[in-house]
């Protein structure tokens, strides 16, 4: 009797363990638009949801394959393109497609695509094919003018999601059930993306990643695995491109260039490509940076830039891989003692970044206003671009950051061997 | 034929420009198996650079100065940036130099604007040399041809004859070999990327005026060299040559032909109804084509002879 108990209660405990984490977000999901429940929050999550899943299946080529793609794109392009043709062969009364399952036909057009260009790009990986990649996004965009029936030339198609099919009834017209859609297909397509791991392709593809040479002698043809990867990762930037011509209701070209394929690969390796969760991260911190940015500052892409040549040059990992790194010294209670030498990293990183925005913002205004000369606000401040005083200031800030950030830096290292001798003295003890 | 005269002059000068830059990205390949996505971001700032320098003190000295502090720039670069990333792999290479390029163009967004400035070419070199079949042959041309002649000469004497380019060599192929025989190879490794970097900065300073100085002229010619460098070859100077200039001759030529499959159709008398299936197709122009061919040529390349018409090995 008791032992069944605790057998159920482990059952139980088992079972949060497992799908604590879904069920958390599936509530998460759930609850954030009845918290923020205004026009821009709603775009906004609907457009971070939508860049986790793109985020999401570039990882599966960069991440888990090794294939370092510049032309993902295509793939989340092709899904929009035949998703928003979908649409439109709906509303002509040629085919009947639930609108909830557009995202689907986007996907199946993302794996076709995939499949039709994927064979070739991935006999070699490393540098070939990465130069195939951009060869092929370069190829597909000269096609965009080419095509105009099906790309719709520089204005792009639209469509109207207001089907009269659907198979919750919801009409789709308001922005909050389309989140609720996108909410949907996030959650199918990441716990998909999730199992696809465990499996022997996604076990292999990491095989073929790290060492393409022995991987055949286990017996399998490393060609294949990164194809079938390749063509699986289609899929569900298919998918995500389907969800985004639903979203905005028109594709045009700009969704399937080299700027987009960029973005994604900035955002996943932002949030880091060694983990499964890291992307999400990238996808969801991109995502708001770029959105709010846009709206404060001219110098968006910059920083969004200086960002990315950050972590590259100093956490190979992304932010997944600085958290990861953490755990232990969380686990042992010691992050208690790295505190306050992260609070004055922050301070003195705050105090150089203050400067060099400072700088930045007066050079955009200088270069990109209408009148250069006249004065320009910041942070509520109202003064002159070309005046000495912004610019000293600027200087002395960035001066002051550097000088409060290299003591630190090196002691924030000091500190590291110190935990982790006592971490691996507690073990040996 | 004065389509034809015309346009095989066009393409040398445009090839040899395509070479300048590819000649340096492929060095930097075949040396230190990088591919430098920044390539032509240096193209780009050599052309900004030369413009301010001719507004400061004329043109003739930003023709020297420019390229020189291109080279100074992309040794920093490979110094402070790319040595630091080096043990992370080739993948955190390609991606810093990716990044690189990203925050380039945002730098002269930042300094020069967003829209094209006004790099002209020098009065001195302004006026006609020529006329062929009627039309205007501008003398700036020929001396863009000239440039690059003796930048391919001084390149091929240096690599083959000096003791510099001996090691140069060597360290293609043999890096560490070099390396034991007491040579500095990282050294040796800086000073190509800064070559290569100068070389790109001087396509910079003659083709910025000949074609356009924008901020979005590294993304226009950036793909191009890495086409080139495909096809001819990675790590293979004649190769970068011969594919400079094949490319070069398929974009300028096929701008003169206005065939469609259509009238390829009607030589055999065959005639499309008004509207056929996968109507597109049939009414795309050759002379449409150019942005397109130089990528189908590097994607079908790399799919057959992933070597390119003179490499000697896979990448």
């Amino acid at each position: 009797m008791i032992t069944e108990k605790t057998n159920q209660q482990s059952g139980m405990r088992l079972m949060i363990r497992r799908f604590g984490v879904w069920i958390g977000a599936a509530l998460l999901l759930v609850i954030l638009p009845q918290l923020f429940d205004s026009g821009f929050a709603i775009t906004m999550m609907s457009e971070m949801c939508i860049a986790i899943i793109f985020s999401l299946s570039y990882n599966m080529l960069l991440g888990q394959g090794g294939m370092l793609s510049f032309g993902h794109a295509i793939y989340y392009g092709f899904g929009g393109f035949i998703a928003i043709h979908a649409v439109n062969q709906v509303t002509e009364g040629v085919v009947v497609i639930p609108l909830e399952l557009i995202p689907l036909v986007g996907g199946v057009a993302g794996f076709l695509f995939a499949i039709l260009l994927g064979y070739i790009s991935t006999k070699k990986a490393g540098t070939t094919f990465a130069l195939i990649s951009l060869g092929l996004v370069e190829l597909v965009v000269a096609c965009v003018l080419l095509f105009p029936s099906f790309f719709g030339g520089e204005e792009g198609v639209s469509g109207d999601r207001m089907l009269e099919w659907s198979i919750t009834g919801t009409g789709f017209g308001q922005p909050i059930e389309v989140f609720y859609l996108i909410a949907f297909w996030l959650l199918v397509a990441t716990a998909l993306m999730y199992l696809q791991t465990q499996t022997p392709l996604g076990r292999m593809a990491n095989a073929v990643r790290d060492n393409p040479e022995r991987a055949p002698f286990v017996g399998y043809n490393i060609h294949l695995v990164r194809f079938f990867q390749f063509a699986l990762s289609g899929f569900f930037a298919g998918i995500a491109g389907g969800l985004l011509a639903i979203n905005y209701e028109i594709v045009n070209s700009e969704m399937i260039g080299a700027l987009a394929s960029g973005h994604v690969l900035l955002m996943t390796y932002i949030g880091g490509i060694g983990y499964f969760f890291g992307p999400i991260l990238g996808a969801v911190l991109y995502t708001f940076l770029h959105l709010t940015l846009v709206n404060i500052t001219m110098a968006g892409q910059l920083y969004l830039g200086v960002l990315f040549i950050v972590i590259i040059l100093y956490a190979p990992n992304g932010m997944a891989g600085i958290l990861m790194v953490h755990q232990p010294v969380w686990k042992a209670g010691l992050i208690k003692r790295l505190i306050p030498l992260y609070s004055a990293a922050l301070g003195g990183g705050l105090v150089a970044f203050l400067g060099a925005m400072i700088m930045v913002e007066i050079n955009y205004h200088l270069s990109l206003s209408i009148e250069p000369d006249a004065p320009m606000q910041l942070l509520g401040l109202e003064f002159l671009a070309n005046s000495w005083p912004p610019w000293l200031l600027s200087i002395a800030l960035i001066v002051a950051g550097y000088f409060i950030l290299k003591p630190v830096i090196r002691n924030i290292g000091h500190k590291w061997n110190e935990l982790t001798n006592e971490m691996q003295g507690g073990q040996t003890r | 034929m004065e389509f034809y005269v015309i346009s095989l002059l066009n393409s040398l000068v445009f090839g040899m420009l395509l070479f300048m830059l590819s000649s340096g990205l492929t060095l930097i390949f075949g040396m230190m198996g990088v591919l430098n996505f920044a390539h032509a971001s240096f193209y780009m700032l050599g052309a900004y650079f030369g413009y301010q320098i001719s507004v400061f003190i004329g043109f003739w000295p930003a023709l020297v100065i420019s390229p020189i502090l291109i080279g100074l720039l992309g040794a920093g670069v490979e110094r402070y940036g790319l040595r630091t990333v080096h043990k992370h792999g080739h993948v955190a290479e390609l991606l810093f130099t990716f990044g690189l390029a990203f925050m380039i163009e945002e730098l002269v967004l930042l300094i020069w604007g967003r829209v094209a400035i006004n790099y002209g070419v020098p009065e001195s070199l302004d006026f006609t040399i020529f006329t062929l079949y009627g039309s205007n042959f501008p003398v700036y041309r020929l001396f863009m041809l000239g440039i690059s002649l003796i930048m391919f000469i001084a390149l091929y004497l240096l690599l083959t004859k000096t003791r510099t380019g001996i090691i140069i060599q060597a360290a293609l192929t043999h890096a560490e070999g070099v390396g034991m025989l007491g040579h500095n190879v990282p050294r040796v490794f800086m000073m190509v990327f800064g070559g290569g970097c100068a070389l790109a900065g001087l396509a910079g300073v003659i083709g910025g005026n000949y074609l356009m100085t924008s901020p979005s002229m590294a993304i226009l010619l950036g793909p191009i060299v890495f086409v080139v460098i495909v096809v001819g070859g990675m790590g293979s100077l004649t190769g970068a040559l011969i594919a400079s200039l094949l490319i070069a001759g398929l974009q300028t030529f096929a701008v003169g032909f206005e065939y469609s499959l259509t009238d390829l159709l009607a030589l055999f008398n065959i005639e499309l109804g008004p509207d056929p299936w996968l109507s597109d197709i049939w009414r795309i122009k050759i002379e449409n084509t150019g942005p397109l061919l130089p990528y189908l040529l590097m994607v079908v390349m790399l799919i057959f002879r992933p070597k390119g018409i003179m490499g000697e090995r896979e990448s």
